[in-house]
């Protein structure tokens, strides 16, 4: 590793790590540092301060970088499995099988009780199993389907069905349950509560593990599956586990946050611009931080305006010009 | 020690202590789809040493990459069997295989901020830990590696900023980084002009001879391949693969029968292809050897077959070439003179 990559990981963890105060600080109250602090300390100063940043802002927090990691290093071993820089989790069709998912859950569960369409647990279990099951598909199909580049148009086209599925399941729904879906589809950091926090954060970090264990054969990968091959690496094997990871990490925040596009696309050439590397033992911790940094900032501005934008709003206003720019960077 | 007096005497061989590194025996090659078998070829028998470097060549369509595939056990054997270092590959776990054969491949490599470095430390993957850490170890078969294709200046460079004939060195780098005892490369001069051709089978036919490795390459360069290799592999469509030293195999008719048509024909005297063109006229030439060579090739082209006791005569002096009692100071001039008569 270069010498200044070092100083480029403090930056970016000091950054990190501001961006994450500065989370806690704004909102729409806004709380003084030294509020904050004597929270932590314990000198509580009154029940709604310490209400707040307890039970509200360091989940959101919290959720901002697993949900940034998570998406970004999704992002970067699609991007190194299938050698195209414009690969992505999404494009497998994992927020689609999630969509569909919750789709299902909402909407066709509408002539139940209200009561039981609001069950949150419902609608996590219900996006992680479209995720999964959309990414069993794409494994199923990347057995039988050797290129690599056959088998991101077999998962976009998954996406699609699961797209359809939905639009075909809002034509019979009753307009409560399109809205409640509707603003799933927005996304929101706040949804995830310390109850929540224990699936997310457990399922976040087996999935970051299994990318951090791959790093070396991720390298091999970028050679292209034959070279890779050549040099020991069992090809299926190592698919199904980036595949397995990928849905962990993506599924998993899909669920709990809803669908955020373009973050898993755009840190992985963020971190790699930054870091001028190929090398994964350095771009996935990169991604860990960039992505973090990202969401965080992505919530911070969220939060200007009196009415809260969506997150998915915000991050496509980030992320959307990023992929224009890979774009007009390639087709020199 | 005993062992070695008993071992009975062996039939003189060009390379008498080269071990075997790679052998293939009755190897049928080729596709199966749906229980139907599509044989390329059949009872090939052939043999890689160490420290020998085969160039593996044969028109079109007869079956060069399957071959280099099913040697590397990329691809199942039809029938038969590889054996490499004398074990069956089939037996051996996909890091067994890197630790014995690396390849150089068609496929193109760009990977974004690589450096060369970068893609030659891949070649050590079979040998480190699942962190990939780079120990001494490492780097020094890494630069060692780099230094043998000539590439130390440019280590730290961008694989974007290289040249094509860079890039294969640092493909070959990577093998060579791999340190098996066996490099395969699939076409590594396609794609290449002329002065990066020969480097690249120069290089090969000295890193062959240097470190002991066996390699092999198909390529369609005949002339690079006769000069370079120590051994051809010569593949027919029909006939199976042909193994020899390459001039026995040029004087023998293999090379003409392999690549036989009505439009050119292996011209054994230099080793090159030669066209076929309809020879109506008659001329008779002597003189100078070099420039002999030159002359005929542009008799043919005009339709001039060269027969001793020919009513043209050419006689080619020290600076001259001297026709029907003309003088003239060059071919194109001399074609002219021709033209009239």
């Amino acid at each position: 590793m270069k010498k200044n990559s070092y100083i480029i990981f403090l930056i970016l963890a000091i950054l990190t790590i501001v961006l994450f105060f500065a989370d806690l600080v704004f909102g729409s109250i806004r709380i003084p540092v030294q509020d904050i602090l004597s929270v932590f300390t314990g000198n509580k100063k009154d029940i709604i301060t310490s209400e707040i940043i307890l039970n509200l802002r360091i989940p959101k927090a919290i959720t901002a970088v697993l949900t940034g990691s998570s998406l970004a290093v999704a992002g970067l071993m699609m991007q190194t499995l299938f050698r195209n820089p414009l690969a992505d989790p999404y494009i497998l069709g994992v927020s689609s099988g999630a969509s569909l998912g919750v789709a299902i859950t909402i909407m066709a569960t509408s002539i139940l009780p209200i009561a039981f369409t609001h069950n949150g647990w419902l609608l996590i279990i219900s996006a992680t199993i479209g995720a999964l099951l959309v990414l069993l598909l794409v494994i199923a199909v990347s057995f039988r389907v050797r290129n690599a580049v056959s088998l991101l148009i077999v998962g976009i086209m998954f996406g699609m069905i699961a797209g359809s599925l939905v639009n075909v399941l809002q034509n019979f729904s009753n307009p409560d349950s399109i809205k409640l879906f509707v603003m799933w589809t927005f996304g929101s950091l706040s949804a995830v509560t310390w109850e929540y926090m224990k699936i997310l954060f457990p399922v976040v970090l087996i999935g970051l593990a299994m990318a951090f264990s791959l790093q070396k054969r991720l390298d091999g990968l970028l050679l292209g599956e034959n070279y890779a091959r050549s040099l020991g690496i069992p090809i299926t094997a190592t698919r199904v586990l980036i595949v397995i990871a990928t849905g962990l990490l993506a599924g998993g925040v899909t669920a709990f946050v809803g669908p955020i596009a373009f973050v898993g696309i755009a840190i992985p050439h963020i971190a790699r611009g930054l870091f001028r590397t190929a090398n994964h033992r350095v771009l996935l911790p990169a991604c860990v931080l960039c992505g973090s940094s990202l969401l965080l900032v992505c919530d911070l501005v969220s939060q200007i305006p009196t009415h809260h934008l969506p997150i998915n709003t915000v991050s496509a206003l980030f992320g959307a010009p990023i992929i224009i720019w890979i774009i007009m960077k390639r087709s020199h | 020690m005993d062992n070695y007096e008993k071992k009975p005497l062996t039939p003189y061989s060009p390379y008498p202590k080269m071990k075997n590194l790679l052998s293939a025996y009755n190897l049928s090659i080729g596709y199966s789809k749906k229980k139907n078998n599509y044989t390329v070829q059949s009872d090939l028998n052939l043999e890689l040493k160490a420290g020998e470097l085969v160039c593996l060549i044969g028109p079109n369509g007869s079956g060069k990459s399957t071959l280099m595939r099913t040697l590397s056990g990329l691809q199942k054997a039809l029938k038969g069997d590889v054996l490499i270092d004398e074990k069956n590959i089939t037996t051996l776990s996909q890091n067994e295989k890197a630790l014995l054969i690396s390849m150089v491949l068609t496929d193109r490599v760009d990977i974004d901020n690589a450096t060369v470095y970068d893609i030659v430390s891949l070649g050590r993957y079979p040998h480190t830990s699942w962190w990939n850490g780079i120990s001494k170890n490492n780097d020094e078969a890494i630069s060692n590696a780099i230094r043998m294709v000539h590439l130390e200046h440019k280590t730290l460079s961008p694989l974007s900023e290289l040249s094509d004939g860079e890039r294969q060195r640092v493909m070959i780098a990577k093998a060579l980084a791999q340190d098996t005892p066996i490099i395969l490369l699939d076409e590594p001069t396609a794609h290449l002009d002329l002065p990066n051709r020969v480097e690249i089978m120069l290089l090969l036919h000295k890193l062959a001879h240097q470190t002991q490795k066996g390699i092999l390459l198909s390529t369609h360069e005949l002339d690079l391949a006769l000069q370079a290799g120590d051994r051809i592999w010569l593949m027919d469509l029909q006939k199976g693969v042909k193994s020899g030293i390459p001039e026995d195999l040029v004087l023998n008719g293999s090379f003409n029968e392999t690549f036989e048509s009505k439009n050119y024909f292996f011209n054994p005297s230099n080793g090159n292809f030669s066209m076929n063109y309809d020879l109506e006229k008659s001329v008779s030439v002597s003189g100078d050897k070099t420039r002999m060579y030159w002359t005929l090739r542009a008799l043919a082209r005009a339709g001039y077959k060269v027969i001793p006791e020919a009513a043209i005569r050419i006689v080619i002096t020290e600076n001259e070439w001297v026709v029907q009692d003309k003088k003239v100071s060059n071919i194109e001039n001399l074609l002219n003179v021709m033209n009239t008569l």
